[in-house]
C-alpha cells in the first residue's frame, strides 16, 4: 500500500460530511428533510416566474397523487388504474362545499380527503377479494364508470361548466400563482412527511409483507385484508387532496378534467419515477408537467405536419412506458440509486457508512417476484 | 314491451361481441396469466388496416380475413418482443407494458389515420329483419355476429379437448416445466395462444366498428366490459367468455335502456362487483389450490 | 445489517440537494425570459402580433375541430402576404389541450405568463373555456370568438369575453319556430346531448314547440358515446314521435341515424348545424352500406339517409360553389393552407375557420395602429356590427351584448341540391327552405331578417 500522498488528504477536510448523522427517530428525521424542502423551495419560487411557479404547484400536487399511488401500489402491492376517480371525488367534494357554504378551504381540503377516503374504502373492500391485473381491470372500470354519474346529475355537479373554485386571497403582495404554489407545496410535503413516517412504522411493514406474501404475514399475525383497504383508504385520500388542490389550479371543476387517461398517466408516472419510493414520485411528477411541453417543442423541432406531431407526445410516452418497464423497472429513481451506488462505490473511504438498498425509505424493490 | 325485446335483443348481439374479445382475454390470460390491456387497441389496429384495404378496392371478405391474419401474427409478435422479457417478474410490469402499448397504438392510429370521420362496413345487412309488419332490433348482420363468435368458439373449444396441439397448450400453460420436460416446445405455444387471441380479438373489432363511432378510441369502452364478461365467466374458460359476455351484454343492454347510457360503464362495475363479492373464480372455474 | 446506530444521511442530503438544484436547473432553463418588448401591448411589436389559443387536436373530441385553427391561419397567411394589419404579421400559436379542462388551465397560463399573447382567438369548448374565463378576466386578456355556442361568452361579469358562433339557444328557437310552422300538430321528440349544448338547445326549442307536442325526450352522454343509441331511438319510436329533434355531435348523429333505419323508423330530422355537416357525417354513415361496395354506392347510401334532414346556416354552404363568398373560401384554402384543403377541402369546419379569422382580422384593422387590449374590445364593441363576414347576418356585438351571430337559415339536405365535394367524396347538398331569421337568447321572437348579406371585399375577391 503507499503511502497517503497530499491528493488522499485533500477530502479529509471535508470527510466530516459523508459522516453527518441524522436522529435515528423517523419523524424528526422526515422532518428536517421537510424543512431543507421548505428553505430550498422558498428560493426557487421566489426567484421564479410566475407561470413556472404554477408548474412547480402542479408538481406538487402530483407528487401527492404519485405518492399515495406508490404506497398502494408499490408498498402494497395493488395494481390501482382508479386513481383518477378518487381525485376527482376530492375535487368534487371541495368545489361543492365552496359552492355551497362558507368553510375555511383547510377544512373544505380535509372533507375532500375524507370523501376520497370513504371511498377508497368502497372500492378497497372488494378489492381485497382480487389479485394483479384483476384489481387493475376492476379499477379501470371503477375510473371510466364515476365522471358520467356528475354528467347525469349536471344541476348539483355543474355539469358542463363545471363549478368554480377559488383559490383564497395571497396575503400582501404575493402574486396568485406564487401563493398557490405555496399551497400546495405545504401539503405536499405534510404528505410526503406523513407517508415516509407511515411507511417506517409497523403498517409500513406490514404493507411490504402483505404484498410480499399474504400467506406468511397472515401467520404472523397481520390481518391481511384491513391492511389492504387501509392502503386503500390511504391512497385515495392522498388523491383526494391532489384533486382537490387540482381544482385550486384548474379553477373549475367539471368531470373533463378525469378522463381515464388521467389514472393511466398516474400509472405510468409513478412506475417511471420508480414503483415504492416516494423520492422517485418527485420524477414522476416532473414527467408528467413538463412531458406534453417537452414533446410539442421535439415535434416543432422535427417539423412534422401538426396532425402527427399532435399525436407524437402520446406515441412517444407509450412506447418509454414500455421501454422502461422492460428494461429499468425500478424507475428513475432506481437508476439514480444504482449508478450512486457505483459511484460512492469507487469512492468509499474508511468510516464512511453506505446503507444497503433495503435500508434506504420505500427501498424494496419492486420487481420481488409475487404469485 | 317492445322497448324490453328491442333491448333485449341489443344485449345479446353486443353481447356476443365482448363474448369475442373476452374470449381473446382468457386465451392470452390461460396462456400467460396475463390480462392483456392493449387487445382492444390491438383490434383497432387491424380494424383500421382492414379499412385501408378497403379505401384500396380490395373487397370486403378478402380485408376480413386479412385483418384476422393481421391479428394473427400481431398477436404473436406482441408476445415475443414485450411480454416474453416479462418472464418471472413483477405482476405490475405486464400491466403497464400492454397499457403502453394500448397509448401507443391509439396514438399512432390518430396520427397515420387523422382525426378525419369516418366508417366501416358490415358484413350483412344491418336492417332489421322483418317479422310480421314490423322491424325488430335483430337485422341479418346481428344473425352473422352471433354465427361467428360460436364459429369461433367451437373452433377453440375443439382445438383445446379434440386435438394434440390443444392438449399440449393446455398442459404448457398448467405446469410449464414439466411440460418443457416432456419436449413441449412450451415457448412457442404460448405465442401461439397470443396468436389465436389476436384473432378472436380482430374479429371482435370489425364486428363492432360498422356500429360504432370509428375512431381510434372505439374498442376501449368494448374492451373494458369483455374484461368483465371475461372476469364473471371466469377467466380460464372460453365457454364462461360466451356466457359472461351475454349476460354482460344484457346488464349494460338495461341499464342504458331505463336508466341512461351514461350510467352504463356504473352498470358494469355493480355487475362485476356483484360477481366477484358472490363468486369471484367466476361462473366456469374451478376454485384454484394455491401454493402456500 | 447495521453497524452502527445512525443512518447515514449523507447520501440522502446529498440526493435531496442535487435534485432540488436539477429541479431548479430545469424550470429556470425552460423558462424563456419573459418578452421585452416595451411595447404598447403584450404581444404586440411594431411588426407582429401574438395570439394564441386551446384546441383540442387530438383525443376523441378532435374530429373536424382539429380543422378549425389551421384554416384560420390560412387567413392569417393571405393578410401577412399582403403587409399585414398596419404593418403587423399574425403568429398565430395554438395548443392542443385534448379538450380536458386541467390542460387547457395549463396552457392557457402558458399563453398569457409566458408567451405574453395579445389575446386568445378561437379557443374551443365550453367546459374547456369555462375554466379559464375568470382567470383571462382577471388577467384582462380578452378571450375573444370561444368556439362555442353557450350563453356564458356573453356576461358582463366577463367583460373580456365574446362569443361568435350562434349561441344553441338562438338556434334552438330558430329551428323549433320552423317545426312549429311546417309540422304544427305534429308530435315531436328531442334527442339532445346531456350537457349545456343539448339543455341549451332543448330550451330554446321549448321556447317555441308547446309542450304538449313533445312526447319524448331522449339523452345521450358524450363521454361514454360507444355504440349506437338504439334505445333512445326505440324510445322515440314508440312514443310516437314523427319529428325528431337532435342536438347532436356528428358522431351521435350517425350513432342515431343507423340503428333508427335499422328498424325502418323514418322521422322527419330536425338536427343542430354541430351535428348536421353532410361531409363529416356522412362517412360515418358509410358504416350502414353493405360490405363496402365502393365510394359510390355509400355516397348513394348515405345520401339515402340524410335526404330531407332539416337543419340550418349561418353562411353559404360549401355545396353553393357559385357563391362569392365559397369561392373566397376555396381560394384561401387552397392558396393558404394546401395540405389541409388536400386532407378535408372546404366543409363546414374550415369554413368555420375561416370566417373567424376574418372576423378578428377585421377587429384589428378597427382597433387601429394604437394597439391595446383595450383598443381591441373597444373596436369589437363599437365597429363589430359592421364587419364584412361570410354570414347572412351582421354580427351582434355591441357593449351589452358579447355574442356574435345570432341569425341563421334553415336549410333542407336534398339530393336534388349540388353536392358538397370534398376529398372523402361527394356528399348532398342543402338548399334554403326559410328566409334568414334572428333572434336572441332570451325571450325575443324570432323574426325575419331584412338586411343586407355581405359580399367579399374587392381585395379578398380579386387577390390571389
Amino acid at each position: 500500500m503507499t503511502q497517503p500522498g497530499p491528493a488522499d488528504h485533500a477530502l479529509d477536510n471535508i470527510s466530516w460530511l459523508w459522516r453527518l448523522r441524522l436522529p435515528t427517530q423517523p419523524l424528526l428525521r422526515h422532518l428536517i428533510f421537510a424543512l431543507c424542502g421548505v428553505g430550498i423551495l422558498y428560493l426557487l419560487t421566489s426567484l421564479l416566474s410566475p407561470y413556472n411557479d404554477y408548474e412547480v404547484g402542479e408538481i406538487a400536487l402530483y407528487v401527492i397523487a404519485l405518492a399515495g399511488l406508490s404506497l398502494l401500489t408499490g408498498m402494497n402491492g395493488q395494481i390501482s388504474l382508479g386513481n383518477g376517480a378518487f381525485m376527482a371525488v376530492g375535487a368534487y367534494t371541495m368545489a361543492l362545499l365552496m359552492t355551497h357554504t362558507q368553510l375555511n378551504f383547510i377544512v373544505e381540503l380535509l372533507a375532500a380527503i375524507g370523501a376520497a377516503a370513504v371511498m377508497g374504502l368502497l372500492i378497497g373492500i372488494p378489492a381485497t377479494r382480487l389479485k394483479g391485473p384483476y384489481l387493475a381491470g376492476m379499477t379501470l372500470l371503477f375510473a371510466l364508470a364515476l365522471p358520467p354519474i356528475a354528467d347525469k346529475w349536471s344541476t348539483t355537479f355543474g355539469g358542463d361548466q363545471g363549478l368554480t373554485t377559488t383559490v383564497p386571497n395571497a396575503p400582501g403582495n404575493i402574486n396568485p400563482e406564487e401563493w398557490l404554489a405555496w399551497i400546495q407545496i405545504i401539503g405536499a410535503l405534510i404528505t410526503l412527511v406523513l407517508l415516509a413516517n407511515l411507511i417506517q412504522s409497523r403498517f409500513g411493514r406490514s404493507f411490504r409483507a402483505v404484498r410480499d406474501d399474504e400467506i406468511a404475514a397472515s401467520l404472523t399475525g397481520i390481518h391481511v385484508a384491513r391492511t389492504k383497504v387501509l392502503a386503500f383508504v390511504i391512497s385515495a385520500g392522498c388523491a383526494g387532496l391532489a384533486g382537490g388542490f387540482l381544482g385550486l389550479s384548474t379553477g373549475v371543476v367539471n368531470t373533463g378534467e378525469f378522463p381515464l387517461t388521467l389514472s393511466i398517466q398516474l400509472l405510468a408516472a409513478m412506475v417511471l419515477g420508480g414503483t415504492g419510493s416516494l423520492m422517485g414520485m418527485l420524477w414522476g411528477a416532473v414527467l408528467l408537467v413538463y412531458l406534453p411541453q417537452w414533446s410539442t417543442s421535439l415535434s416543432g423541432y422535427f417539423n412534422l405536419g401538426s396532425g402527427a406531431s399532435a399525436y407524437l407526445a402520446t406515441i412517444i410516452f407509450g412506447a418509454v412506458l414500455i421501454v422502461v418497464m422492460i428494461a429499468a423497472p425500478t424507475g428513475i429513481q432506481g437508476g439514480l440509486r444504482w449508478t450512486w451506488r457505483h459511484i460512492s462505490g469507487s469512492m468509499s473511504r474508511p468510516g464512511a457508512v453506505i446503507p444497503p438498498v433495503s435500508e434506504l425509505p420505500g427501498g424494496q424493490s419492486p420487481h420481488v417476484p409475487m404469485r | 314491451m317492445g322497448l324490453f325485446i328491442n333491448v333485449t335483443l341489443d344485449g345479446v348481439s353486443n353481447g356476443m361481441i365482448f363474448a369475442a374479445l373476452a374470449l381473446a382475454l382468457v386465451l392470452i390470460f390461460r396462456a400467460t396469466k396475463i390480462i392483456n390491456f392493449a387487445q382492444g387497441a390491438m383490434a383497432m389496429m387491424t380494424t383500421f388496416l382492414a379499412s385501408s384495404l378497403l379505401a384500396q378496392d380490395l373487397g370486403y371478405w378478402w380485408a376480413f380475413v386479412a385483418a384476422l391474419a393481421i391479428g394473427f401474427v400481431f398477436g404473436a409478435l406482441v408476445e415475443r418482443v414485450l411480454i416474453r422479457p416479462l418472464k418471472g417478474k413483477s405482476e405490475l410490469n405486464p400491466v403497464v407494458v400492454t397499457i403502453g402499448l394500448l397509448v401507443v397504438l391509439e396514438g399512432m392510429a390518430g396520427a397515420i389515420y387523422g382525426n378525419a370521420s369516418r366508417g366501416f362496413p358490415a358484413a350483412y345487412s344491418q336492417s332489421g329483419i322483418t317479422i310480421g309488419h314490423s322491424k325488430i332490433a335483430f337485422s341479418h348482420f346481428d344473425v352473422f355476429i352471433v354465427v361467428a363468435v360460436l364459429v369461433l368458439m367451437i373452433a377453440i373449444l375443439v382445438l383445446f379437448r379434440a386435438t394434440t396441439l390443444g392438449l399440449r397448450m393446455r398442459a404448457s400453460a398448467f405446469a410449464g416445466e414439466i411440460s418443457r420436460l416432456l419436449g413441449v416446445r412450451v415457448g412457442m405455444l404460448l405465442t401461439l395462444g397470443w396468436a389465436l387471441a389476436g384473432v378472436a380479438g380482430s374479429l371482435a373489432g370489425l364486428l363492432v366498428a360498422p356500429t360504432s363511432s370509428f375512431s381510434p378510441y372505439y374498442m376501449d369502452l368494448v374492451l373494458v366490459y369483455a374484461f368483465t364478461a371475461a372476469v364473471i365467466g371466469g377467466l380460464e374458460s372460453p365457454v364462461g367468455a360466451l356466457i359472461g359476455g351475454v349476460i354482460t351484454g344484457l346488464c349494460i343492454s338495461y341499464v342504458g335502456g331505463y336508466l341512461g347510457s351514461g350510467l352504463q360503464p356504473l352498470g358494469a362495475l355493480v355487475l362485476l362487483m356483484v360477481a366477484l363479492m358472490a363468486r369471484p373464480e367466476g361462473i366456469f372455474a374451478r376454485p384454484p389450490a394455491r401454493r402456500v | 445489517m447495521r453497524h452502527s446506530n445512525h443512518t447515514a444521511i449523507g447520501r440522502w442530503t446529498r440526493v435531496l440537494v442535487a435534485s432540488a438544484m436539477g429541479v431548479t436547473l430545469a424550470t429556470v432553463v425552460l423558462s424563456p425570459s419573459a418578452g421585452a418588448s416595451g411595447s404598447s401591448a403584450p404581444g404586440v411589436t411594431s411588426t407582429g402580433i401574438s395570439i394564441g389559443a386551446t384546441v383540442p387536436l387530438t383525443g376523441p373530441a378532435a374530429p373536424g375541430y382539429d380543422e378549425i385553427a389551421p384554416a384560420m391561419n390560412a387567413v392569417f397567411g393571405w393578410v401577412d402576404a399582403h403587409g399585414g394589419v398596419d404593418g403587423r404579421k399574425i403568429s398565430y400559436n395554438y395548443l392542443d389541450d385534448g379538450y380536458n379542462p386541467a390542460n387547457t388551465a395549463t396552457l392557457t397560463r402558458k399563453l398569457v405568463l409566458q408567451d405574453n399573447v395579445f389575446a386568445t382567438v378561437g379557443s374551443l369548448g365550453t367546459p374547456t373555456q369555462a375554466a379559464v374565463q375568470g382567470f383571462l378576466n382577471s388577467q384582462k386578456v380578452p378571450q375573444l370568438f370561444v368556439e362555442s355556442g353557450c350563453n356564458c361568452w356573453s356576461n358582463p361579469k366577463f367583460p373580456e369575453s365574446f362569443g361568435w358562433q350562434p349561441p344553441y339557444t338562438v338556434e334552438g328557437k330558430v329551428l323549433g319556430a320552423y317545426i312549429k310552422a311546417h309540422f304544427a300538430g305534429e308530435k315531436v321528440g328531442y334527442l339532445s346531448q346531456g350537457d349545456e349544448f343539448g339543455q341549451d338547445f332543448i330550451k330554446g326549442m321549448d321556447m317555441e314547440i308547446p309542450s304538449a307536442s313533445v312526447v319524448s325526450r331522449q339523452t345521450y352522454d358524450a363521454s361514454t358515446l360507444a355504440g349506437p343509441l338504439s334505445n333512445q331511438v326505440a324510445a322515440l319510436k314508440a312514443a310516437g314521435a314523427q319529428v325528431v329533434a337532435m342536438a347532436t355531435i356528428p358522431a351521435a348523429t350517425a350513432l342515431a341515424m343507423l340503428p333508427a333505419a335499422a328498424i325502418g323508423y323514418q322521422p322527419q330530422y330536425v338536427i343542430s348545424n354541430v351535428g348536421a355537416d353532410a361531409p363529416t357525417v356522412g362517412p360515418l354513415l358509410s358504416s350502414f352500406t353493405q360490405k363496402g361496395g365502393g365510394t359510390a354506392a355509400q355516397a348513394k347510401a348515405t345520401a339515402g339517409l340524410l335526404n330531407g334532414v332539416i337543419t340550418d346556416s349561418y353562411f353559404a354552404p360549401e355545396s353553393d360553389v357559385t357563391n362569392p363568398w365559397v369561392k373566397v373560401e376555396t381560394k384561401l384554402l387552397t392558396d393558404y393552407a394546401p395540405s389541409l384543403y388536400a386532407k378535408s377541402g372546404l366543409d363546414g369546419n374550415t369554413q368555420y375557420g375561416i370566417a373567424l379569422g376574418l372576423t378578428f382580422v377585421q377587429a384589428l384593422q378597427a382597433a387601429g395602429k394604437n394597439l391595446t387590449r383595450a383598443a381591441l374590445i373597444s373596436a369589437i364593441e363599437g365597429s363589430g356590427k359592421k364587419f364584412v363576414t361570410p354570414g347572412f347576418v351582421p354580427l351582434s356585438y355591441s357593449s351589452s351584448v358579447h355574442y356574435g351571430f345570432q341569425g341563421l337559415e334553415v336549410v333542407k339536405l336534398s339530393t336534388t341540391a349540388p353536392p358538397a365535394v370534398t376529398p372523402s367524396g361527394s356528399w348532398i347538398g342543402g338548399i334554403a327552405v326559410s328566409p334568414v331569421e334572428t333572434t336572441n337568447v332570451g325571450s325575443g321572437p324570432v323574426v325575419k331578417y331584412t338586411g343586407r348579406t355581405s359580399t367579399p371585399p374587392a381585395k379578398l375577391a380579386s387577390t390571389s
